[in-house]
């Protein structure tokens, strides 16, 4: 009978914290409970849930990507630099920023199986890099149109229309202009890497080089390419996550983005606590951001003050983990 | 027995329901080798650890030099004068600091030289400490630049700093070159002189020739053999560590037509004479020998993870070379390795994931995996090879270790095998899990060729058409099944005599 509880604890009670808390603030905050304040939940968390997935997809292969918010700001900057100084069309900007994530996926992957540098190690030195590479162009200035540049000419580019509307279109759905493109895009990524890591064998040979990377290998899986390509769809979707957010600001703003890197980890971190998976898995991760935003929303609006919100998503963070790791364990039995 | 430096009597240990010591009794002797021989899983090292503090045993007594010994952790065993040179040299050292700390390590630790340390005393100490051992490095070398036998020599002279009355070796050459090896005999006679009593545990023969003066065999849990009047008899040593007790073994030689498998000229490593084989159609051969004999090394090449140094193979006449596992798999080569919770299962995974892992393109559809198709023939499977579960669903971690060996063999029952190559496939498996499995294997032999690996004779009488006995990095003999002669069978795996072994013509 404990079993069962305990059981039952680990599968659903991140669930059912999330709907209490839903039904917490919607008596608690007037407004909370609607499609506006929904839409603004989504919107809040969608580039922060891009991130996360694909920092789950380096998770389930026992890996770790902390380069993710460097690439995505680095993808900010370099739509900018492209658009506004270099004066070039939306799409090469968009393909630009895309190659770019995939380059540095690549690079991470080549120095972790190749060099055998240990993940953390790998990408912390190229985020530093990033952060440092992402300055140079700009003299560490923010870039938007109608800035001096160092030769004294002006930069002339704009943000075309197109791309702000990456960031800034909204699709009506029961109210006109509701759903931000930006968290359409989201829901797609994760439906598709909901997708690819849970129901492919490609998939699923992942999480088998996360479990056993050397059973692995001795079935024939070609476990180093499977490694690089978990950190370039983590470089890619940092990207995507950067073009988004470049194209709601407007402008190449070099100090956005600097909390990244955290809240995405974490989303994927208390995805682990999810359904009690105690993996990576793409579904968690997206409840996970989700849960920390509809948190943040629902503080908000019962005038918690700004700075304290830090200090919740690690308390959340904290708890998602004792409830993994620690819960988990004591299920008996193993399997999932 | 008050002249005995330690002595074990009716040692008791059990980890759960398996008991692995049930009852040892062991003397060692003051200036004197005595040379601990067992399989794996024979409970050697469970042995070791009970003497050397790491485990309380559940039962039976110690006495060192007469009077009771019963250490509580490994530091008070150490304080009474019980050391212990593990088998895996970097934990005796410390690689980041020079030699010097290194031997005077446990001055450190002991912190009677107060708190700032006196790097000039420090080294004198350690110099004298090394002339003694006949160590020749320099004081302020890291270990981490030294050589790996220098490392064991200082290993083994941080031990002599303590003044150890008994000293415990645990394969103290598994990692060191001939020359190399020499130098550490060199030093287990000084110690010897000055009278420590060593307990060298190793499967080589050729060290055993070379230091022991007692054999002590231990197989399943117990004392199977003492052998201390010379000249010591290693054959029956080797007998008494593999065991031959005949099982009713059912074997209808087959002997095949159809080469399917050939080895020319083979080299599988360094020195080593070449191998020559073939191996029929619906044949299975068993290769024993000692640990590091070669078997492992052989398996691993036929299945793509390391490459010979010369020769040929070929699979049904067509030139065969892999340069990966997955080029060996994608040409119907499949190795079952060994040790399966580190080389074959993946513990987060359920059976039928575990079971189709190698194969899960021919359960998809397109990419996505089409879990009817994974559960059918992953169900089938289980019928067959008679795993015992709930539903192909359950984690991995929920079976038994013989039926999680069960489903690692399934794995590459599931799609023809050219060659299949199971290295020690009931390793940690009962007998009756061992008999299924071995069915199973024979049943499905014909179309492929079948090679296992293996290190215990009974397991190959009772799986093998064909046994070959491998030393020394090739084949040293050959016998078929049902004309077996067992004394020539372990002289093969005992190898030639004296320590220089002649190569195999």
């Amino acid at each position: 009978m404990n079993d069962k509880i305990l059981n039952f604890a680990v599968r659903y009670g991140f669930l059912i914290l999330l709907v209490g808390l839903i039904v917490y603030f919607s008596l608690a905050a007037p407004g909370f409970f609607g499609p506006l304040s929904a839409a603004f939940v989504l919107q809040s968390v969608a580039v922060t849930g891009i991130l996360a997935l694909g920092v789950t997809c380096t998770l389930v292969v026992d890996g770790f990507d902390l380069s993710i918010g460097a690439v995505a700001t680095s993808a900010l900057m370099l739509s900018a630099y492209s658009m506004v100084i270099l004066e070039h069309p939306t799409i090469v900007a968009v393909l630009l920023c895309l190659g770019m994530g995939a380059l540095v996926g690549l690079l991470n992957g080549l120095l972790i199986v190749k060099f055998r540098v240990p993940d953390l190690l790998a990408t912390l030195g190229m985020m530093f890099l990033l952060i440092g590479v992402q300055r140079i162009p700009t003299q560490g200035n923010s870039i938007a149109t109608g800035m001096t540049l160092s030769d004294g000419t002006v930069a002339e580019g704009t943000f075309s229309a197109a791309f702000l509307w990456l960031g800034r279109h909204r699709f009506d759905v029961f109210i006109e202009r509701l759903l931000p493109m930006p968290v359409v895009i989201f829901v797609v990524i994760a439906v598709v890497i909901w997708l690819f890591l849970g129901f492919t064998r490609h998939g699923r040979l992942m999480y088998a080089i996360g479990s056993n990377a050397r059973a692995a290998s001795l079935v024939g899986t070609p476990v180093n390419r499977y490694k690089i390509a978990a950190y370039m769809i983590s470089g890619v979707t940092a990207s995507i996550g950067g073009i988004l957010l470049a194209a709601r600001l407007g402008r190449g703003d070099i100090a956005s983005g600097n909390n990244l890197l955290l809240d995405s980890v974490a989303a994927a971190l208390i995805g682990f606590a999810v359904l009690g998976a105690a993996r990576p898995n793409a579904f968690g991760t997206a409840i996970g951001a989700l849960f920390v935003g509809i948190l943040l929303q629902g503080m908000t609006m019962m005038n918690a003050p700004y700075y304290t919100q830090d200090f919740v998503k690690g308390a959340v963070l904290v708890a998602a983990l004792v409830f993994t790791f620690y819960l988990s364990s004591r299920r008996s039995g193993a399997g999932h | 027995m008050s002249d005995a430096a330690l002595h074990v009597s009716g040692l008791k240990k059990s980890f759960g329901r398996n008991r692995v010591l049930r009852g040892v009794d062991v003397t060692l002797a003051p200036g004197s080798v005595t040379v601990l021989m067992g399989a794996n899983g024979a409970g050697k090292s469970t042995l070791v650890k009970a003497i050397c503090g790491h485990h309380r045993a559940d039962g039976g007594q110690m006495t060192l030099a007469g009077r009771p010994f019963d250490p509580a952790d490994v530091a008070d065993a150490i304080s009474r004068g019980v050391v212990t040179v593990h088998q895996s040299i970097d934990d005796g050292v410390i690689p980041d600091l020079d030699v010097a700390n290194n031997l005077m390590l446990d001055r450190l630790v002991d912190g009677q030289d107060g708190l700032f340390v006196r790097d000039r005393r420090l080294r004198a100490e350690a110099s004298k400490v090394a002339a003694e051992m006949g160590l020749t490095v320099n004081m302020r070398t890291r270990v981490s630049d030294l050589p790996v036998a220098d490392r064991q020599m200082i290993a083994i002279a941080r031990a002599m700093v303590r003044a150890p009355k008994v000293l415990i070796l645990d394969e103290p050459t598994s990692s060191l070159s001939a020359t190399e090896a020499a130098r550490l005999f060199d030093l287990i006679d000084r110690l010897r002189a000055q009278g420590v009593a060593i307990l060298y545990i190793s499967h080589r023969m050729s060290d055993i020739r070379r230091v022991a003066e007692r054999i002590v065999v231990m197989r399943d849990g117990a004392i199977s053999g003492v052998f201390d009047t010379r000249p010591l008899d290693y054959e029956a040593a080797v007998t008494a560590m593999l065991g031959h007790r005949m099982n009713e073994v059912d074997i209808r030689q087959r002997t095949g037509t159809t080469p399917l498998l050939e080895l020319t000229e083979l080299q599988i490593r360094e020195g080593a004479a070449p191998i020559t084989l073939t191996v029929r159609d619906g044949e299975v051969v068993a290769f024993v020998g000692l640990l590091g004999s070669g078997k492992s090394r052989l398996a691993d090449i036929l299945s793509g993870l390391s490459h010979p140094l010369g020769g040929i193979m070929r699979i049904n006449g067509t030139r065969y070379a892999p340069r990966s596992v997955e080029e060996a798999v994608g040409k119907a080569v499949f190795l079952s390795p060994k040790d399966r919770g580190t080389n074959a299962v993946i513990p987060g995974f359920d059976i039928a994931d575990n079971m189709t892992l190698p194969f899960l393109r021919g359960v998809s559809l397109g990419p996505f995996l089409s879990t009817r198709r994974q559960h059918k023939r992953t169900g089938d499977m289980v019928e067959r090879v008679g795993i015992v579960c709930q539903s192909v669903r359950d984690g991995i971690g929920t079976l038994s270790g013989g039926n999680q060996q069960k489903v690692m063999i399934a794995r590459w029952l599931l799609e023809p095998a050219q060659v299949l190559l199971l290295d020690e496939p009931f390793q940690g498996v009962d007998i009756g899990a061992r008999r299924d499995i071995g069915r199973h294997i024979r049943a499905t032999a014909q179309g492929r060729a079948t090679l296992v690996f293996l290190a215990e004779i009974d397991e190959a009488l009772e799986i093998a058409d064909r046994i070959v006995v491998m030393n020394e990095g090739t084949i040293v003999g050959e016998h078929i099944s049902d004309a077996i002669n067992l004394a020539a069978l372990v002289a093969d795996i005992t190898g030639p005599d004296g320590p220089e072994t002649g190569l195999h013509p």
